[in-house]
């Protein structure tokens, strides 16, 4: 390999540190006569429109016109797996809410506007909360069940408990916000700049919602700054808007929403509530659990269904439940629609089984690690849904690994000395694994394409299915091409993402899009060599066998001709230089109605260690170390892959510990701009990080035997919060300790407090003599 | 209005050309006018100050020569520019090549999405460039640009791989002095932007015009001007008054001007407390310590302000001038209700002075979500003396977020007094609080974790008053 695997810093770093990489609002200077476009917001949770009345906005200088649910030709639907998404809506369904969208010259007319717009409301209660939704049975969806064995048999374990772990959502606070700029193009189509994880179903919605087929619209995604799954579906609208816009103004139209309008408006990480019964047996072994998963979807369904199964199958994170009675429900709230969010349901899953582990190591006097490790998927073991684990022995060797290079045995040791000298600060240690299944759930949405233009002095496009991100998919998609045509990488030029270059993609999400797309560019390529060598034999006089590309030149065992002499000759030869590339996932399978099957094409695992001191006094923390050993296959690239596995990592962490949603009692968000609500800055990254990739961990079937990487890594930090709940349970006397997620310092405080109380009580009299 | 005034339009330097500007209204920021130049480097992520992906730098003076400071675009009016000396991300490679900042974030991998990145490459650029600066950049100078990609490793082997600024025009430009502000007379779409330079001048002003709003750092009414959509007819920047841009430490106490910002008084005050030193970094972020003001932190009243609490502590005086002449009180008696302070319409806030000696112990304690740049839970100054005997002679505690205005807890502080300050007095001290604070529940907080947090504070002051006579 000389392109692929190596270490290269991302295909736009250039563009981003001098500026010159564009993101979609920054081209708004390029299209004069843009028209801005602000909403006009609904005051209440829950509310029917009684009316509308749009001309007092027509009287503020610069309003060019309003937008309402009679401009639209189409369906004024955004949907796009139910119909439950109104563009314009009669039913206010949470707070804030768009009803009408004001146009202006300028972005202040369009907002002075939008304060003119007279709207008139009868408010109508609000369900709030996932208790809320239970109590009223105000379900998306649910139950649905995946099982096996008999759960019963906790019944007979030596410990059971059971308890109740409230999961916070997460503002996804990608650092662009939502932007599209749409225009009728010079053909009478509609041509849309859009932010989009999804760019194909930005143009499905955009021709629902005005009526045409989906050849009149063309959406393109230079990159975008940042999605992390929040612009998978929720894209739409905004674009949707635009479109309408630029379709009915014959007009420029952008969309761009404020920091504040984003945070009010768009979709979050769905918070959940999991309710659970266990029973272990006295050595830490599992024998059966049974969890109710709620998730809080917000008002319309969203993704919250492959959402929600995705955490009922991630609620084995890495252990073998022998009995397992799942059961899910999305909850239909007065809020935001939740959607998707790095890790997809998995992370709300997987921390419901790390809680009860934890829980069941404290309660039987084990260390929590102990536990982990004796529950591990062992070779040959299926998951609660049927599939083989692949590639289980790799939980024990990369958890063994990461305890010898993190120290954790010896560290264990300091922490306990530390600990004892010191009564208001303690510190805590922690290692728990991750295995993350990688496919999308839903089948069909697993196939890759790709579009590969040679010109003829041996220059290369490549267009391909997936949108960048920051994930840094255009950098491994340029290395797999300049690889396989043996070039330079900046030979290879990847094109922004296009619906008119290739159709009918799927999101780039679910970690997939590098296995998908990738799988997609090479089969492209190989078609285009195989073109090529014949013509390669012709001028070098060797048989095509024995043809090989590489170093920008076309080879065989007697001699070379440059690349661009290959293709120039091909040209003349009339033989065509570009093909399409394609891919499906093989061998993946799900049935929800019996909840068996193969749904994931392979697993990614990993694992962290942490180390936190918290502050008794504040219930505040620092994180001072964290350890990482990541499986990332044979990585294409190296410095991509650790990024992702740093940067998830440490988004994981701010979901854990002080990324709070705050909903106040009337049902609006507290929390509503970057001034109350944090995510991870300097002040959150350890002081030690050292994070590693397992060796000799060729994913067979993956391109170039790599791995995804995207998704799994954020679900580290779940070492984090394990880590905070051993640091209280120093403060304790060895009591079961609990807090609600996220871990607060609030929490931490008064979980501090908790575990303080009861030393005392334990060493009163009173207290040793009703211990023994 | 002082129609009188001429007006004349904005001019500054802007990446090393001059600009003049007429027709913007007084309250476009920096941030959507270099955009609406086509210079898309500088980007909005929040608005506000708190994401940094909007940062340009300054020239500003530091000693005989200069400084490139790091600045949120989206908090500076564009009049409030006039005069300056600004440069973008699209500056600093010339014909081609980047600068050492660009290269070691772009080589350490420290883009991913690269929204961000134009930001902290302007932050890493000014930290390269700090004058005095010694060994690698300090990441905390990046301190106000918030990354959701990387985790920040990258970009802080980026800063620690960065050395001495490299010879050439950018560092041959802190050789000469930043440009002098002068005053401003601006005006469009009926609204004013007005730089005076001396006190009387600006009382005028206000004198003559009530409706006028006083701007020092803009760090937070240029918030409400972009989140709350606030507009003025009259803004009076207090930036180019020399008597409020002094620092000047004596024997018997240190002055500090009502604009002078928050990074100045660190550079300048030689040997401030130990509470201070906590204090800084603690208070907002670089680039808003560039331009925020101590004045300014004052006078929003704000019960969660971080200056409050401190400066109570160390029993700071507040000075005032206005129509009944120059005016003081202790800032104990400052904050008058919520957001209300002793000043009367047309009154201007002068300067904050803190008595020397300092107290003998003292701390700055700061509660929040996330541990630098946050918005207080719970903040705390606290300070205390001993008499020869060991006994509490003098004790400040003093609390922001726990009322509607910041405060000194006094029932507190006599319930200690004249005791040995150890764990008795402390639950002294602590039952006191309890019935002195009036918390509130909010998204930052509950009531009962304020008041036990606040209590347990003077807890952590004991303890680390023990742990230090221990050392």
């Amino acid at each position: 390999m000389n392109v692929a695997g190596k270490s290269v810093p991302h295909e736009s770093a250039r563009g981003h540190v001098t500026g010159e990489a564009l993101y979609t609002d920054d081209l708004v200077t390029r299209f004069p006569g843009i028209l801005h476009a602000w909403p006009v917001l609904a005051p209440h949770t829950h509310a029917m429109v009684t009316r509308l009345d749009a001309a007092p906005a027509l009287e503020e200088p610069g309003v060019f016109t309003v937008l309402t649910a009679a401009d639209v030709p189409g369906e004024g639907d955004c949907g796009p797996n139910r119909r439950d998404e109104p563009l314009f809506p009669k039913e206010v369904m949470f707070h804030q809410q768009a009803v009408a969208w004001v146009l202006g010259e300028t972005l202040e007319a369009a907002r002075l506007g939008a304060a003119r717009v007279r709207v008139d409301y009868e408010p109508l209660p609000a369900l709030l909360t996932i208790e809320e939704a239970i109590a009223a049975e105000s379900y998306h969806v649910g139950p649905v069940h995946l099982a096996r064995g008999d759960a019963s048999a906790i019944e007979s374990s030596a410990l059971r408990f059971e308890g109740e772990l409230a999961i916070g959502g997460q503002e996804h606070f990608y650092l662009e916000t939502m932007a599209s700029i749409a225009w009728l193009d010079e053909s009478g189509g509609v041509a849309i700049e859009s932010s989009t994880q999804h760019p194909t179903e930005v143009q499905e919605i955009v021709a629902r919602v005005l009526g045409v087929a989906r050849h009149q619209v063309m959406v393109e995604c230079l990159r975008m700054g940042g999605a992390f799954g929040g612009k998978e579906v929720q894209s739409n609208a905004y674009a949707a808007v635009a479109a309408l816009g630029a379709w009915k103004t014959r007009r420029p139209v952008r969309v761009r929403l404020t920091r504040a309008l984003d945070m009010a408006l768009t979709g979050k990480r769905h918070p959940f509530l999991a309710r659970y019964s266990a029973g272990f047996a006295a050595d830490g072994r599992i024998e059966g659990v049974r969890i109710a998963l709620y998730s809080d979807g917000g008002w319309n369904l969203d993704l919250s269904e492959p959402v929600l199964w995705r955490a009922l199958f991630h609620a084995d994170n890495a252990y073998y439940l022998p009995a397992a009675e799942l059961t899910g429900y999305v909850c239909r709230t007065h809020k935001t629609s939740q959607t998707a969010f790095r890790g997809f349901g998995g992370p709300q899953g997987m921390l419901t089984i790390e809680e009860i582990l934890d829980q069941a190591a404290r309660r039987l006097g084990l260390p929590p690690e102990l536990v982990r490790e004796r529950n591990f998927y062992r070779g040959g073991d299926t998951t609660h849904y049927g599939q083989i684990v692949k590639d289980a022995g790799r939980i024990e060797t990369i958890w063994q690994q990461l305890k010898q290079s993190s120290g954790f045995d010896q560290r264990r040791a300091e922490i306990q000395r530390f600990n004892t000298g010191h009564a208001h600060h303690k510190r805590g240690l922690a290692i728990t694994p991750v295995k993350f299944g990688i496919s999308f759930t839903a089948t069909f949405f697993n196939q890759g394409a790709a579009l590969v233009l040679i010109y003829r002095d041996g220059s290369v496009q490549v267009s391909h299915g997936g949108t960048e991100m920051g994930q840094g998919l255009h950098t491994k998609m340029q290395q797999i091409a300049a690889e396989s045509l043996g070039l330079a990488l900046e030979a290879v030029r990847i094109m922004p993402t296009r619906t008119d270059k290739v159709p009918n993609t799927s999101a780039t999400a679910a970690s997939a899009s590098a296995d998908l797309n990738g799988a997609a560019v090479l089969d492209a390529c190989t078609q285009l060599k195989e073109r090529l060598a014949p013509v390669a034999a012709s001028l070098l006089e060797c048989a095509v066998h024995e043809v090989r590309f590489g170093g920008e030149l076309v080879c065989c065992d007697h001699g070379s001709v440059p690349f661009r002499q290959v293709c120039e000759a091909a040209y003349r030869q009339r033989v065509a230089l570009f093909a399409q590339g394609y891919y499906r996932t093989p061998e993946i399978y799900f049935d929800q109605q019996t909840g068996r099957g193969q749904p994931f094409y392979y697993f990614a695992y990993g694992a962290a260690v942490s180390e936190v001191e918290v502050d008794g006094f504040t219930g505040g923390y620092r994180l001072l170390r964290t350890d990482i050993l990541q499986d990332a296959g044979d990585s294409v690239s190296p410095v991509v892959d650790r990024g992702q596995i740093e940067g998830g990592f440490i988004q994981g962490v701010g979901w854990l510990t002080l990324e709070e949603l705050v909903w106040d009692a009337q049902g609006r968000l507290a929390t509503s701009g970057a001034s109350t609500y944090k995510l991870p800055s300097w002040s959150e990254v350890p002081d030690v990080f050292q994070v590693s990739f397992l060796e000799g961990a060729t994913e067979r079937g993956g391109i170039f035997g790599s791995k995804a990487v995207g998704e799994p890594p954020l679900m580290l930090a779940i070492s984090v919060r394990e880590a905070l709940r051993d640091a209280v349970a120093a403060f304790g006397a060895g009591g079961v300790v609990t807090f609600a997620s996220p871990a607060t310092p609030e929490r931490v405080f008064f979980a501090v407090r908790r575990a303080v109380a009861e030393r005392e009580a334990l060493a009163s009299p009173a207290g040793g003599a009703a211990r023994r | 209005m002082n129609a009188s005034a001429a007006c004349t339009p904005l001019r500054f330097l802007l990446n090393g050309r001059p600009v003049s500007i007429e027709s913007s209204s007084i309250q476009t920021t920096l941030l959507d006018f270099l955009r609406d130049r086509g210079l898309t480097g500088a980007k909005e992520g929040c608005a506000e100050g708190e994401c940094g992906a909007c940062t340009v730098v300054l020239v500003a003076g530091d000693g005989s020569g200069s400084a490139y400071r790091a600045v949120n675009s989206c908090l500076l009016f564009l009049p409030m520019a006039a005069g300056h000396e600004i440069y973008t991300v699209e500056s600093l490679a010339a014909q081609g090549k980047l600068t050492e900042a660009q290269q070691a974030m772009a080589a350490a991998g420290g883009s991913q999405c690269g929204y961000c990145t134009p930001g902290f490459v302007m932050s890493l650029f000014a930290e390269q460039y700090r004058p005095g600066r010694l060994g690698p950049c300090d990441p905390e100078a990046l301190g106000g640009n918030l990354c959701r990609c990387t985790g920040y490793r990258p970009i802080r082997d980026a800063a620690l791989a960065l050395g001495a600024a490299p010879e050439g025009p950018w560092r041959d430009r802190l050789a000469k002095p930043a440009p002098p502000l002068e005053s401003v007379e601006y005006e469009s779409e009926g609204a004013r932007f007005t730089r005076p330079t001396t006190v009387a001048e600006c009382l005028g002003i206000l004198a003559a015009d009530p409706q006028a709003r006083l701007i020092a750092g803009g760090t937070d009414l240029a918030v409400e001007s972009n989140l709350h959509g606030r507009r003025w007819g009259r803004l009076v920047s207090l930036e180019a008054i020399a008597e409020l841009r002094e620092f000047r430490e004596t024997e018997d106490s240190v002055r500090i001007g009502a604009a002078v910002t928050l990074n100045e008084i660190a550079a300048r005050w030689n040997a401030p407390p130990e509470s201070f030193r906590q204090w800084l970094p603690l208070f907002a972020s670089p680039p808003l310590r560039n331009r925020a003001t101590l004045g300014g932190n004052l006078m929003t009243a704000s019960p969660i302000g971080d200056g409050a609490p401190l400066l109570m502590a160390l029993d700071a005086v507040a000075h005032w001038a206005g129509a009944r002449g120059r005016r003081t009180a202790p800032l104990a008696e400052f904050f008058t209700g919520y957001r209300r302070t002793a000043l009367e319409a047309g009154e201007l806030f002068t300067a904050i002075e803190i008595p020397r000696p300092g107290p003998a112990f003292s701390r700055f304690y700061k509660v929040a979500k996330r541990r630098v740049d946050d918005i207080s839970t719970v903040a705390a100054g606290m300070a205390m003396d001993w008499d020869s005997a060991g006994r509490i002679a003098r004790a400040r505690f003093a609390f922001g977020g726990v009322a509607a205005v910041p405060l000194r807890a006094t029932a507190a502080e006599e319930a200690v007094l004249g005791e040995r300050w150890n764990e008795s007095t402390v639950r002294r001290a602590q039952a006191a609080l309890a019935r002195t604070l009036e918390p509130i529940s909010d998204h930052r907080g509950s009531a009962e974790y304020r008041l036990a947090v606040a209590q347990s504070l003077l807890e952590k002051f004991w303890w680390e008053r023990r742990e230090e006579a221990a050392a």
